[in-house]
């Protein structure tokens, strides 16, 4: 099979398991407890990385704008540069990524080690339709989920920013100055771009690491390598939809 | 379990010329078999002759590359089928869910399907628990249990399932030949218990000539013959009788010529 036929095999594959799983979507309130279970795993157990990574990013981008724009005399706009990029783009991508390696894989793990030691089989015995159970749940999870992990990323990502504007001396940029810079560019359709930019990252890494987990067939060596090939076709994903997402919301 | 299986009864399993093939590999080359509603048929074969593939087939896991299977005159492979026919699977390995305990794997079925409230629920789920000894169980997870308690609780689960057909997988394999009767005789008395429709695959001679109507031998992808035990003990096909009755000939031992046969 070539690489081309696999390529537009997966992504059938991907929109047929999204169809199947929304199509119980009436029966989620059945689902509650297992919606919960996966918030928690998605939400809850995602948010300290997040919280350090974006700190860090954010501190980072105040750094190294922060002397380039000194070189232009424009060192109050930092506040504005690392807000605007932080609401825009490095929130959602970073959450995005984050999930990927971190709720994505899991998910393939789990999933694929189900099929190969027939669990998924033992499913579709008792009627019990897969992506109802197995799918569904995390779905409804990462709606919920990433929109927080989002407005994480960005708040702490600013503030890693303010960080290192007011203590390191040679940026020399003060709390107020840095956020009143920020508040003055920033307007709502920034913020709503990038919590529309997550959602769609976050259903599309949930979708990629359920396809691929389910489709698994072998034995722990397969499940390795689905877990691997889920993360890496996630990462190129979510940039990939990144670009089209952010020329579409311009 | 009551003595009836609900209002559920037996259903018929037809095959019809079934060609099973994977990348253009024949598993499965024209098998026919059809079974009565309630009886016991063993599926008999030595390792790799595709006897997990044709329970696959029938229970709708898969689908022929040729011919049909039919279960009360409806496809298997269809959800329709499975709405109307309640079809449980013993797999080789349990297949139990790892992450719930032996008692939620239990409930699933029901609790999914909203046959019963939690309270009759409960009383099913341990009604099928004591009836294949699993009662201190029940808080277990499947990894705190042995290879006979696997298979013990996934036949519990099936029968909480109330099928009208109950399909084995290998269920005697890598357990101790006690063990391996028990099981023998929890899906014997499961038959007169519960009316079912049964199909066991497995190379166990012990099991095929003792609980079986009527066992099939598959040799490389087809059906080789086929008849009552007493019928099978009676045949003088010499493969049939060294399948059943193997000898240990360290002169001319079998691993030798092995390659040489299967070219």
């Amino acid at each position: 099979m070539t690489v081309l036929t696999r390529f537009f095999e997966n992504i059938g594959s991907v929109v047929l398991l999204a169809t199947r799983a929304f199509s119980h979507l009436p029966s989620i309130g059945r689902q509650t407890a297992r919606v919960i279970e996966q918030c928690h795993m998605i939400g809850y157990t995602t948010l300290p990385i997040v919280t350090i990574l974006s700190f860090f990013i954010g501190g980072v981008l105040a750094l190294q704008s922060g002397i380039s724009l000194q070189d232009f005399g424009a060192r109050q706009f930092i506040g504005t540069l690392v807000g605007e990029s932080m609401a825009r783009e490095l929130g959602p991508v970073m959450a995005a990524i984050l999930l990927a390696g971190r709720v994505g894989s899991a998910i393939t793990a789990e999933l694929a080690s189900m099929k190969v030691y027939q669990e998924v089989d033992a499913l579709v015995t008792m009627n019990i339709r897969p992506e109802r159970i197995l799918v569904l749940p995390r779905i409804v999870a990462v709606l919920l989920m990433m929109p927080i992990l989002a407005i994480v990323a960005v708040v702490i990502g600013w503030l890693g920013g303010a960080v290192v504007c007011q203590y390191v001396t040679m940026i020399g940029v003060d709390w107020d100055l840095y956020f009143q810079s920020l508040k003055e560019f920033l307007t709502v359709k920034d913020v709503l771009g990038g919590l529309i930019k997550a959602e769609i990252f976050g259903i599309g890494v949930v979708l990629v690491a359920c396809n691929t987990g389910l489709r698994t067939r072998g034995g722990p060596r397969e499940i390795g390598l689905s877990v691997t090939q889920a993360v890496v076709q996630s990462l190129i994903l979510i940039l990939v939809m990144d670009y089209f997402i952010t020329r579409a919301l311009i | 379990m009551s003595s009836t299986n609900g209002d559920r009864q037996p259903v018929a399993i037809e095959v019809q010329g079934l060609h099973k093939s994977y990348a253009g590999v024949t598993v499965l080359d024209g098998i026919n078999i059809s079974v009565k509603p309630g009886e016991i048929f063993l599926i008999m074969g030595p390792s790799g002759s595709g006897k997990s593939v044709l329970l696959r087939q029938i229970a709708g896991l898969e689908t022929p590359t040729a011919g049909q299977v039919r279960i009360d005159g409806m496809d298997p492979s269809l959800e329709e089928t499975r709405d109307k026919v309640a079809l449980a699977l013993v797999f080789q390995s349990g297949a139990l869910f790892n992450s719930m305990t032996v008692f939620d794997n239990l409930a699933l079925y029901p609790r999914e399907h909203r046959l019963h409230t939690e309270s009759v629920i409960r009383e099913k789920v341990m009604e099928a628990l004591q009836m294949l000894s699993l009662t201190k169980a029940v808080a277990k997870f499947p990894s705190e249990l042995s290879g006979g308690m696997k298979k013990r609780v996934a036949i519990a689960r099936a029968l909480v399932m109330q099928p009208q057909i109950l399909l084995y997988d290998e269920p005697t394999s890598e357990l101790d030949p006690i063990m391996g009767a028990t099981i023998a005789e929890i899906i014997a008395s499961l038959r007169k218990e519960i009316a079912v429709t049964t199909i066991v695959v497995s190379h166990d001679r012990d099991l095929a000539m003792t609980i079986a109507d009527r066992v099939s031998i598959i040799m490389h992808g087809r059906i080789k013959t086929e008849g009552t035990p007493d019928e099978l003990r009676a045949s003088k096909d010499p493969e049939i009788v060294d399948f059943l009755n193997p000898t240990i000939n360290l002169e001319n031992p079998r691993f030798r010529n092995m390659e040489a046969s299967n070219e």
